[in-house]
């Protein structure tokens, strides 16, 4: 039994003040937090609910772009009108995650905080050794079964994979988490482990995300998200792709490229280095597939996940071929 | 095309001509309660002043447990007991399947020396779940750790112990076989599988006086666990209650006794109240082992044409460092073709793992994984369509018996699934057929069944208002036993299934056998039938010889139909109105499908809580088993080596179909299940100590309903009496065989890359 006090917050200011307390915890959907506590990871002391503040679960599509409150569930947001025809790959991502019955609870703040799914950071009675959960207290995936762990962004201190899809997609298209305090690009947001695996995000107590803005762009328009895995559905990405894709009038000119990879980093992964290589050049599927290879460079395999390294640039270039219209 | 909407086409098996209810469509008996909520699970019991146990495992993959300081837990609020070996009650061993308590040694749940990581070494009971749980939290155990061999492909397991009794030989296996102009071996592995029942593991344990325990577990064998809970604790059989009315799937893994079952019924006994424990998800990787990893070299020489020369294989499965269990893997390898020269031999390898048990088609699933794929190869090598070759090395007797087969359709399935599937157009060569960027592969593989006998037993009683009572201690996994067995007394009652009840999972019902070896459709459905002739013949003779009787002296013989009963021409009158006349409000008889013989109670009992039931009877003069045959197309993305079922049919021979709905079910269950164990599941363990890393539903990846497409099956049976006493052969295990093998065969037609060890995944694709 985990001994916590629950309160339910009436205000964002109420909120963002009781989550500042050690060992505070926010609580919307409870996908992650229920799961956590369940397999002994989270021990909260307080449970801060925010499932009834008003006005954190709007949905706004506009020409600047789309405005989605923290409390929108991943369902709700995936089925938007506006989200479906100017930012496809956010859908998607959506669509591919959880099942549907936890995209029906999940929220949109809850699921770009998603934990990962490293074996031995959420077995604490098997493991004692994880920097994510103790600091300084080792890794217990070095030197062992890594199928699913991060080839990009690793640390000799953490290899645990960032396991979402969302983020992903939100990394691709520039998007910015808006927060009680400030507004942080995407690419900021997220931490890789470094030296302190147990910082995720720059996130600092008591600041709470409020809504994610996503700007519009052709590129956005003209997006999808590629996730592979072994499971036709409910299994996270063994290596996915999100793109966005604007072409110059003459149909084959790449004005603007947007590349996100998924279930290969410690982060969401910017791939700009295949960006670079492609904007201003010809879409065609050989140079998109040369391209592709940026996007795993400077990636560390361990036992079990050198097939990454193999299959992530395939993805990408197969997201880039199929925004591309080259089926 | 479906069993369902095609009934007759292809044999009589799934008859609409059926004259009575039996082997007609009808929906499930139990199904209403299931959709409304109303069918109560063996945890929802409510059972008042109930205590909650939580288990409290090693974490480390062998040693020995130092000490354990408890001095936390115990304090905690509303914990009352902290049991480990130390204070634990000290019962009888259990006993085996044929009921033999080994002597000597008591049998205390609570491992001092550790075998395996996830070994129960302690258990809390306090007033809450949550209480429980949190006092379990706070055990410090200490332990001194030992090298673990978590699985058979460290170096250290070595090669294991032969397993005389399971080795075979005949003809001249080592040769020389000039006539044999192709050559083919290969090896193939199989990962460890669970059976992941969607409810997990648990039990009520309740003691309703110091000698007599109720028992709410969800089991596949009501006797059986009877039995093992009275060797247990040392009680007449009778003085053990157990009741499990409905199961939410076992797959194998809910027949036998297990150490959380023994510790929450001490727990119990120690404290005088009743105790619940639910195994969490994960603990169901711990608590029951699931089918043991294997590996098969197989040695195949034929004849330039094609025809079989000789067979040798040989098998190695794992087991447990603290007990036995054989994977059977050359139970297919040795009937399924005519091999004239053949060997099998097979080793189990002691690992530090939970000891395996058995898992939907117990050595019939991997051993034909291994047979079918290296018939595949074999036939590549040879240049020859893989259902030609299967043609070919047809047999017309068992070669591992002498015995004529009972029957064998499978050259009915080739030609009814391949005609129905297109195989004739399929083009041989690999990388042959593509649509975009995925390669499509054609691939087939062939499963069979034994089918297997035991006696049974069942009451059947006759109510004054003309409805029908049918009670045994079988059970109904959700696979269809409450529905079967109600079309079964209403055929031979004359009345509608409707005015049927069935009263199944209690041990105070009628005696049954395991749920096991797809069994007990055959054997309750015969069992029943035989006590319900008997009801009828008592009626008949009431009708007829009772002073009271009204239809006294009408005729020579009366008819039952319709709930009435009288002479074929003359008046009719209503059973009650006979069962009144006759001063009875019910007539009941139970009847037994045992050999006839003098027996004690307690003998009579074990024929049916143990296996010696099944050495009662007579060996058959025939061999008995069940065949399917699958055709099955995948798609390959060629970039990310991701594997996709497209379609499958399939053609069964499972004879006679009791009722062609639920065995449809059944196959295509079976299918779903193959297709998660081509693809997708694997244990995964940690190599330095044995903790599996894959103890959930997201880990441990069974096929969702996104992996599963289109399945047709179509049954090609007919009533085989010489199997069974109503035709039927074996259902529930037949269809996931060979399910593997022609899934790894289309990817090869797809890919032209042979992937010889499960699961498919996309790397090894890349």
């Amino acid at each position: 039994m985990i001994d916590f006090d629950y309160s339910r917050a009436t205000s964002l200011d109420e909120a963002a003040a009781q989550s500042r307390h050690p060992g505070a915890m926010l609580i919307a959907g409870g996908t992650t937090l229920i799961d956590l506590a369940k397999c002994g990871v989270a021990e909260p002391r307080t449970v801060v609910d925010i499932t009834r503040l008003p006005d954190l679960s709007a949905v706004t599509v506009d020409e600047a772009g789309a405005t989605i409150g923290a409390l929108a569930t991943m369902s709700r947001v995936a089925a938007d009108a506006g989200i479906e025809a100017r930012f496809p790959a956010v859908s998607e991502a959506l669509l591919l995650a959880a099942s549907a019955q936890l995209r029906n609870m999940a929220t949109i703040g809850g699921n770009l905080l998603q934990r990962t799914r490293c074996s031995y950071f959420r077995d604490p009675a098997g493991y004692a050794a994880c920097n994510k959960r103790e600091p300084g207290s080792g890794c217990a995936a070095l030197e062992n079964v890594t199928r699913d762990h991060a080839i990009l962004g690793t640390s000799d201190q953490c290899i645990a994979l960032y396991p979402g899809d969302l983020a992903v997609a939100l990394t691709a298209l520039g998007a910015t988490i808006r927060t009680t305090k400030r507004e942080i690009a995407i690419t900021d947001f997220f931490l890789e482990p470094g030296e302190t695996p147990d910082r995720e995000t720059v996130l600092e107590p008591g600041e709470v995300v409020t809504a994610v803005h996503v700007p519009a762009s052709k590129a956005a328009t003209n997006s999808t998200y590629l996730k592979v895995r072994d499971r036709a559905s409910y299994e996270f990405a063994a290596a996915s792709a999100a793109v966005g894709l604007e072409l110059e009038a003459d149909g084959r000119t790449i004005r603007d490229i947007r590349v996100a990879l998924g279930g290969v980093g410690t982060t969401p992964w910017r791939a700009e280095a295949v960006e670079a290589a492609l904007t201003g050049r010809a879409l065609d599927e050989a140079r998109v597939r040369e391209a592709a290879r940026f996007a795993v460079e400077g990636a560390k395999s361990w036992a079990g996940n050198a097939y990454k390294i193999e299959l992530a640039p395939r993805v990408v270039a197969r997201a880039i071929l199929k925004v591309g219209g080259i089926q | 095309m479906s069993l369902t909407d095609t009934p007759a086409k292809y044999g009589s098996a799934a008859d609409t001509e059926a004259t009575g209810p039996l082997g007609r469509v009808a929906i499930r008996g139990d199904g209403g309660l299931k959709v409304r909520g109303g069918a109560t699970y063996a945890l929802e019991q409510s059972v008042e002043n109930l205590l909650h146990c939580v288990l409290v495992q090693a974490t480390i993959g062998a040693g020995r447990v130092v000490s354990i300081d408890k001095a936390a837990a115990e304090a905690a609020p509303g914990v009352r007991l902290v049991l480990d070996a130390e204070n634990s009650l000290a019962l009888k061993p259990m006993p085996d399947f044929f009921g033999n308590t080994p002597p000597g040694d008591t049998y205390v749940p609570f491992a001092r020396d550790i075998r395996f990581n996830g070994e129960l070494v302690a258990a809390v009971v306090a007033d809450t779940l949550e209480q429980a749980r949190a006092a379990a939290a706070l055990i410090e155990i200490s332990y001194e750790e030992a090298p673990a061999v978590p699985t058979f492909a460290d170096e250290r397991a070595g090669e294991g112990r032969a397993v005389d009794a399971l080795a075979k030989e005949w003809g001249e296996p080592d040769g020389p076989h000039a006539e044999a102009g192709m050559r083919f071996a290969a090896t193939y592995e199989t990962p460890r599988e669970y059976n992941v029942p969607i409810e997990p593991h648990g039990l009520i344990a309740h003691w309703e006086a110091d000698d007599r325990l109720t028992i709410y577990e969800p089991t596949q064998w009501i006797d059986g666990t009877a039995r093992n809970y009275a060797g247990w604790f040392d009680l007449p059989f009778d003085n053990v209650r157990v009741l499990s009315p409905f199961i939410g799937g076992g797959f194998g893994s809910k027949a036998q006794g297990l150490p959380h079952s023994a510790a929450a019924a001490i727990a119990a006994k120690m404290l005088g109240r009743p105790v619940k424990l639910a195994a969490t998800r994960p603990q169901t990787f711990t608590a029951y082992g699931g089918r043991p990893a294997t590996r098969q070299t197989l040695t195949l020489s034929a004849t330039k044409d094609g025809r079989l020369v000789s067979l040798e294989h040989d098998a190695f499965s794992e087991t447990s460092v603290y007990g036995t269990f054989a994977e059977t893997l050359g139970v297919v390898t040795k009937m399924m073709y005519a091999v004239p020269n053949f060997r099998s031999r097979q080793r189990i390898v002691p690992v530090n793992t939970v000891l395996p048990g058995p898992f939907r088609a117990p050595g019939k699933n991997p051993s034909a994984f291994a047979l079918e794929c290296a018939m595949d190869e074999l036939a590549i090598e040879l240049g020859l369509d893989p259902v030609e070759l299967r043609r070919r090395n047809e047999p017309d007797h068992d070669f591992e018996t002498g015995k004529p087969w009972s029957s064998r359709r499978l050259l009915q399935c080739y030609d009814v699934a391949g005609e129905a599937f297109g195989w004739a157009k399929r083009n041989p060569a690999p990388r042959s057929m593509r649509e975009g960027r995925e390669l499509i592969g054609w691939g087939m593989a062939v499963g069979t069944h034994p089918v297997y006998a035991a006696p049974g037993e069942a009451t059947v009683r006759v109510l004054s208002d003309g409805s029908v009572e049918v009670l045994s201690s079988a059970i109904d996994m959700g696979t269809g036993t409450y529905t079967i067995l109600a079309q079964t007394a209403a055929e031979v009652l004359g009345v509608p299934v409707e005015k049927v009840s069935v009263k199944l999972g209690d041990s105070r019902l009628g005696r049954a056998p395991v749920a096991g070896g797809s069994q007990l459709a055959n054997l309750m459905t015969a069992a029943v039938h035989k006590t319900a002739q008997a009801a009828r013949d008592e009626l008949i003779t009431l009708g007829l010889t009772d002073p009271n009787s009204p239809l006294r002296g009408e005729a020579n013989t009366l008819l039952v139909e319709g709930g009435t009963i009288g002479a074929s021409r003359g008046g009719a009158i209503g059973i009650g109105e006979l069962l009144a006349a006759t001063g009875r409000d019910h007539l009941e008889v139970t009847r037994d499908t045992l050999p006839p013989a003098e027996r004690s109670a307690e003998e009579r009992q074990r024929m049916f809580s143990t296996l010696a039931g099944r050495g009662s009877l007579p060996e058959a003069t025939v061999s008995k088993h069940s065949f399917c045959a699958h055709f099955i197309e995948v798609r390959v993305d060629e970039d990310f080596g991701t594997v996709r079922v497209a379609r499958v049919v399939t053609a069964l021979d499972a004879g006679r179909l009791y009722n062609p709905k639920l065995a449809e079910s059944q196959f295509k269950g079976g299918i779903v299940m193959g297709i998660g164990m081509a693809l997708l599941e694997e244990g995964v363990t940690d190599p330095r100590n044995g903790r599996i890393l894959s103890s959930n539903l997201a880990d441990y990846r069974i096929a969702t309903n996104a992996d599963v497409p289109e399945i047709t099956a179509i049954s090609v049976g007919e009533p085989d009496y010489d199997a069974t006493p109503l035709g039927g052969k074996a259902v529930g295990e037949l269809a996931i065989v060979g399910v593997a093998p022609a899934i790894a065969n289309a990817v090869y037609h797809a890919t032209g890359k042979r992937i010889r060890r499960l699961p498919i995944t996309l790397e090894s694709l890349l």
